[in-house]
């Protein structure tokens, strides 16, 4: 008989209040054992941010702040100047990071500000019903592109995780998946790398997830995954775009 | 001690003497001598200036920034005030001290760079959404610009409140002796237990503006309206100048203040009873300091670098019992002191018409 894994440290036991197959409660426990790993977990404060995530503060087991829309990587900075220590993460969707966010991660990442961003990619907007993101694929129909995203009216899904490896001041950008049990453990190895990196003082960390949403999706749990694999991977490869260690 | 200091150093001294190790800014004119100052200044004494991307970026550096505990201030004229805005309701609702200083310019729109009061309403009726307050504070001498920043950190720390400082490019520019006061020279001591710096100590510690049940909205609300109600009841500042027997009350604040000084005491020569009220809080308003002199005065006359802001709670102080006039100017233009008396001398004339 296997042992059932216990609730990390550094989260509550309080129940998510996700839908089912939502990513977010996978990440959340791997974002917490990652805290656990490297016993850091009274020293560190996280952000939340504005989206599905928003009530994320309930479910860390942590000092927590929450932010305004898209703002969290600035929060974070002004945390971490003030507490150099400590360990400073922030949690952000994809509409929070890639669209009304972008001049704050990338000029957190330019920066090489020492926080790790935990960044959920979903291809929707969650929480206000499924509008298009500026990650939702070419095709991909959302409530606000009822016909399917079109590259004319719309223009092309953003690359964060690409795009934030050209500036110099990340330390370690990867990219994964929680869509089966093998990516899930290279998703938590890829984590607490990102954390081992702050604690060690090397900068600017990110690890974006890519993370279903059957019900914007308006797909089962199961069919969700598929459509990630599916979909979602060929255009957001999975793997690291940058490891200051590994360019050493 | 008494320096020389220019206005927006003097800000930048007295933070720093008020205990203030943190400014996270974006370059606006004409407040850009307080951030170059303090971009020299906060390293050498251990403490981080930090130029942020834009003003958003700034001010909720400033929220994290409160929110761990630290005593931070940021600093911007009138279009980056209202990028801040957002971000200031939230500093608000999540009550964390610090301390915003607008070096206001002539708006609306890009508007110019010259001295101008046309952030009143911005900075004491909300700017952005929801029901708050911040302290404002409105020097009119490069003195105050010292000992009313060292006063707002105090301010911020003891009504965990967002305070604003606003002045203008004029008394931003301007050289005049200060007294330093080192009474100060020790960084912010008081305890924040409410503090995210880790939870060490047990409790775990949430800074959050999020309240989706009503309730705890509406409970939230009552509670900031409690602590506003205190400040309106404790707080309120003014200076009265050869007020005891004015027949023609002036009402004027920072810059224009000073001018309109000038011209109650051109008034006095012609033998015009003219008196001056300065509010020193703008918010709180300082009904208190007004209202015994309505009474006793034949006329008001509010004075404004702007199109009439002021003016509402000027009104709402003198509640119908008196005549209320304004004179402003507008767009970086400085009224005259020749100005003001010339309407001193017409709210005589007419105030005279009424009576007789």
């Amino acid at each position: 008989m296997n042992a059932v894994p216990k609730i990390p440290s550094s989260l509550t036991d309080k129940q998510f209040h996700y839908c089912p197959g939502c990513s977010h409660g996978i990440i959340h426990r791997l974002v917490a054992e990652a805290l656990d790993f490297h016993n850091v977990r009274e020293r560190t404060v996280g952000v939340a941010s504005v989206g599905c995530s928003v009530l994320a503060y309930n479910y860390f087991n942590i000092d927590m702040q929450q932010a305004a829309h898209g703002r969290a990587p600035a929060v974070a900075t002004g945390i971490k100047r003030v507490l150099p220590n400590n360990i400073v993460f922030s949690y952000q969707g994809d509409g929070d990071l890639a669209s009304i966010g972008t001049a704050e991660i990338v000029h957190a990442a330019a920066r090489g500000e020492n926080i790790t961003v935990i960044f959920v990619n979903n291809a929707c907007y969650g929480m206000t019903g499924g509008q298009m993101a500026p990650t939702s694929l070419i095709g991909q129909v959302t409530s606000t592109t009822p016909k399917g995203r079109s590259r004319v009216e719309t223009g092309f899904p953003i690359k964060v995780t690409e795009m934030l490896s050209t500036l110099d001041g990340p330390a370690y950008l990867s990219r994964v998946s929680v869509h089966k049990p093998a990516q899930i453990r290279k998703a938590a190895r890829s984590i607490q790398k990102a954390f081992r990196y702050q604690i060690e003082n090397k900068g600017f960390s990110l690890v974006e997830i890519l993370a279903t949403c059957p019900t914007n999706w308006k797909l089962t749990p199961r069919e969700a995954v598929k459509w990630l694999e599916n979909n979602m991977i060929p255009h957001y490869p999975l793997g690291e775009f940058k490891d200051v260690e590994g360019c050493e | 001690m008494k320096k020389l200091l220019k206005g927006n150093v003097a800000i930048g001294e007295a933070a720093i003497a008020a205990g203030c190790r943190y400014f996270f800014g974006y370059p606006i004119t004409p407040q850009t001598e307080l951030s170059e100052h303090l971009a020299t200044r906060l390293p050498e004494i251990g403490g981080v200036f930090l130029q942020a991307e834009s003003e958003i970026a700034a001010i909720n550096m400033v929220y994290g920034a409160a929110g761990a505990g630290g005593t931070v201030m940021t600093s911007s004229s009138s279009p980056g005030i209202s990028l801040k805005s957002e971000t200031i309701s939230y500093i608000a609702t999540a009550e964390l001290p610090c301390v915003i200083v607008n070096i206001m310019r002539g708006g609306p729109g890009l508007g110019g760079i010259q001295p101008s009061q046309s952030d009143y309403f911005q900075a004491t009726k909300g700017g952005g959404h929801g029901d708050y307050h911040l302290i404002v504070l409105a020097p009119s001498s490069v003195q105050e610009m010292y000992s009313l920043t060292t006063k707002a950190f105090q301010l911020a720390e003891t009504y965990r409140n967002p305070v604003m400082i606003i002045g203008d490019g004029l008394l931003g520019q301007m050289m005049e002796p200060v007294e330093i006061n080192d009474s100060f020279l020790t960084p912010s001591q008081m305890d924040k237990p409410w503090a995210t710096t880790g939870c060490q100590n047990g409790q775990r510690r949430i800074i959050n503006t999020l309240y989706l049940d009503p309730e705890r909205l509406e409970e939230q609300n009552q509670k900031l309206q409690q602590k506003y109600s205190l400040i309106v009841s404790q707080e309120q500042m003014a200076e009265s100048y050869l007020t005891t027997d004015a027949e023609y009350l002036l009402v004027a604040f920072g810059t224009t203040a000073r001018i309109a000084k000038e011209a109650v005491e051109a008034a006095r020569r012609k033998g015009i009873k003219a008196g001056l009220i300065r509010p020193i809080t703008l918010w709180p308003f300082p009904v208190s300091h007004i209202a015994p002199f309505i009474n006793k005065s034949r006329a008001v006359l509010t004075v404004e670098m702007n199109c009439g802001q002021m003016l509402e709670d000027v009104k709402l102080a003198v509640n119908g019992k008196t005549e209320v006039y304004f004179y402003g100017r507008s767009g970086g233009m400085v009224p005259s002191s020749k100005e003001i008396l010339d309407k001193i001398i017409e709210m005589r004339d007419r105030s005279y018409e009424c009576c007789s």
